[in-house]
C-alpha cells in the first residue's frame, strides 16, 4: 500500500524475531531508531555517512549500513542486530574466535565487524585470507587491529571447512 | 550528524511517483538505494522537503535480454549486477566495474539507476554507460524518452533528468563478436571513490585494436570520453609504441581538475598509467 507524504509514519517490521510497530520520524535512520527507541545499543553510530561500518545490520538476510537506511524503510522487512544474533547463538563461533585471537581492543568496531564477518561465513565458506580482507574492507578498526580480526575470521572458516570435510 | 526534517512518501506505481515529483518539483528527491542521498542528508549537504521512496516499485528492478539489448532496471542493486550471469556474458564491462563500487554492505542497497542519476564524477557506472553508448530510459508525466549516455551527463551532478522525471532503466547493447572490455581504477583503499578510473571497450582482432571507446572517471565534472586517444590506437597492434602514442595523445583529450589530494598533473599521469593497463587487459 502506498504511503502519502508524512513526517511521521507508522512502521511495522520484524526485529530480532519479534514484530514491532512504532510511529517513526521520517528523518530518523534505522540505527538511531534501534538505539534510542528500542534500547538496542549494540549497533554503533560513528561516521553516520556510510564509511565506517560500525552500524552494520542485517536486513532481509543481507548486511547493510544502518545509518544509510531510514527506519521507515524497514517497514515490512526483517531486521537482525548484533543483540539478536548473539542471543540466537549464530555469532557464537565468531565471538569465541575474536576472544581467543584478541581480535578486539577498544571494542567499538566489534559489533559491525562481527556482522560483516558472519555474512562472509554464511555466504563465502571458501573465502581466502585476501577475500576476508576485501569483505571487511568496509569496516574500520581505529585501533588498527585488522590482522587479528582476519586471523579470527579465518580460524572460523577453517574450522567450518574442517567440519564439512569430515 | 542527523538529517534535517523532511516528509516521506512511498508510491505504489511509477505513475504515482511521477505525480508526486510533478507536484513537489525541486523540493522532492527520489530515494532509491539511498547510499549517497542519505549520507548527504546526514551531513546536511542537502535539505529536500520530501523523499519519494521508489524502492517498492519492483517493476524497476531486474535484467532482461531482448533483441541484442540488455535492459537493466534502474533499481537493480550492485549486488544483483555482481551475481548476474547475463551481465557477465553480455555487458562484461559492468561486471568488471561492480567490485570497485564501495563495499558489500553498500552494494546490497545501492542501485544502478541511483548511481547514474546522481552522476558523481568519480563513480564507476557513468563511465561504463558512456563507454558502451548505452541508452537511458526516462519517464515523465508526458511519457517516456530515451537519451543516449553521451547526452546525459551535463555538468557536476547535473544530468538530462528533469526534477519531475524518473530514470526507469538502462539499455546496453549486447557484446558483439570480437569486442572486449576492461575496467581499471586507482583508489587509496579498495572501495573508496576512485582517484582516476577508466572504462574501455573496443574490438580486438589479430592483436589489432579498433573502434576503441575510452571513458575516464575522476578527471572532471562528468565522465570524459577520449576520442583523440582512441583515434591514435585505431587499427594499431598492441605494443609499447601504440601504448606510448596513446599516453601522449591523452593530454589532448583530458584536462583533469585537481582534487583535495591530487594535482591536475598527477591525475593526468595516473590516467596515462591506467590507459596502459587497460590496453594490456584488452588484448590479454
Amino acid at each position: 500500500m502506498s504511503q502519502a507524504p508524512a513526517t511521521e509514519i507508522e512502521t511495522t517490521f520484524v526485529l530480532n524475531g519479534t514484530q514491532v510497530t512504532r510511529r517513526v520520524p521520517a528523518r530518523q535512520h534505522l540505527v538511531d531508531f534501534l538505539r534510542e527507541e528500542m534500547g538496542l545499543t549494540g549497533s554503533h553510530t560513528a561516521c553516520e555517512h556510510g564509511v565506517c561500518g560500525a552500524c552494520t545490520l542485517r536486513v532481509d538476510g543481507e548486511i547493510v549500513r544502518g545509518c544509510l537506511m531510514l527506519a521507515v524503510q524497514a517497514h515490512g522487512r526483517t531486521v537482525d542486530t548484533i543483540e539478536g544474533l548473539s542471543d540466537s547463538g549464530e555469532l557464537a563461533a565468531l565471538q569465541s574466535a575474536f576472544h581467543e585471537r584478541n581480535a578486539l581492543q577498544c571494542g567499538f568496531c566489534t559489533p559491525g565487524m562481527l556482522m560483516a564477518a558472519l555474512d562472509l561465513v554464511r555466504n563465502r565458506p571458501d573465502a581466502t585470507r585476501a577475500q576476508i580482507r576485501v569483505h571487511l574492507s568496509g569496516n574500520y578498526c581505529r585501533c588498527t587491529g585488522y590482522h587479528a580480526i582476519v586471523d579470527a575470521v579465518e580460524a572460523v572458516l577453517e574450522a567450518q571447512r574442517g567440519r564439512a570435510k569430515r | 550528524m542527523k538529517a534535517p526534517s523532511f516528509a516521506y512518501a512511498r508510491p505504489d506505481s511509477v505513475a504515482e511517483a511521477l505525480e508526486l515529483l510533478a507536484r513537489h518539483g525541486d523540493a522532492a528527491r527520489v530515494l532509491a538505494g539511498g547510499q549517497s542521498l542519505l549520507a548527504s542528508l546526514n551531513m546536511r549537504l542537502s535539505s529536500p522537503r520530501l523523499l519519494v521512496d521508489i524502492t517498492g516499485l519492483t517493476e524497476l528492478s531486474g535484467i532482461l535480454v531482448q533483441n541484442g539489448v540488455l535492459r537493466v532496471g534502474a533499481l537493480t542493486r550492485h549486488c544483483e549486477i555482481e551475481r548476474s550471469a547475463e551481465i557477465a556474458r553480455h555487458v562484461p564491462l559492468l561486471a568488471q566495474a561492480v567490485p570497485h563500487v564501495a563495499h558489500v554492505a553498500i552494494r546490497n542497497a545501492g542501485t544502478l539507476g541511483g548511481s547514474i542519476a546522481l552522476a558523481d564524477p568519480a563513480a564507476e557506472y557513468p563511465a561504463c554507460v558512456l563507454a558502451l553508448d548505452a541508452v537511458l530510459v526516462i519517464a515523465g508525466t508526458g511519457g517516456e524518452r530515451r537519451v543516449p549516455a553521451r547526452d546525459f551527463f551535463r555538468a557536476l551532478y547535473t544530468t538530462a533528468l528533469a526534477p519531475d522525471e524518473l530514470l526507469l532503466a538502462v539499455e546496453f547493447p549486447s557484446l558483439e563478436r570480437g569486442y572486449r572490455s576492461a575496467f581499471v581504477e586507482l583508489a587509496r583503499r579498495h572501495g573508496d571513490y576512485a582517484i582516476v578510473g577508466l572504462a574501455a571497450h573496443g574490438r580486438v582482432e589479430g592483436g589489432k585494436i579498433s573502434d576503441l571507446r575510452l571513458a575516464y572517471l575522476g578527471v572532471g565534472a562528468t565522465p570524459v570520453r577520449a576520442p583523440r586517444t582512441a583515434a591514435v590506437i585505431e587499427g594499431q597492434s598492441y605494443g609499447p609504441q601504440a601504448v606510448a602514442a596513446a599516453q601522449s595523445a591523452l593530454g589532448e583529450d583530458l584536462d583533469p581538475s585537481p582534487d583535495l589530494y591530487h594535482s591536475a598533473a598527477a591525475k593526468l599521469h595516473l590516467a596515462r598509467v591506467l590507459t596502459a593497463r587497460a590496453l594490456g587487459a584488452l588484448v590479454q
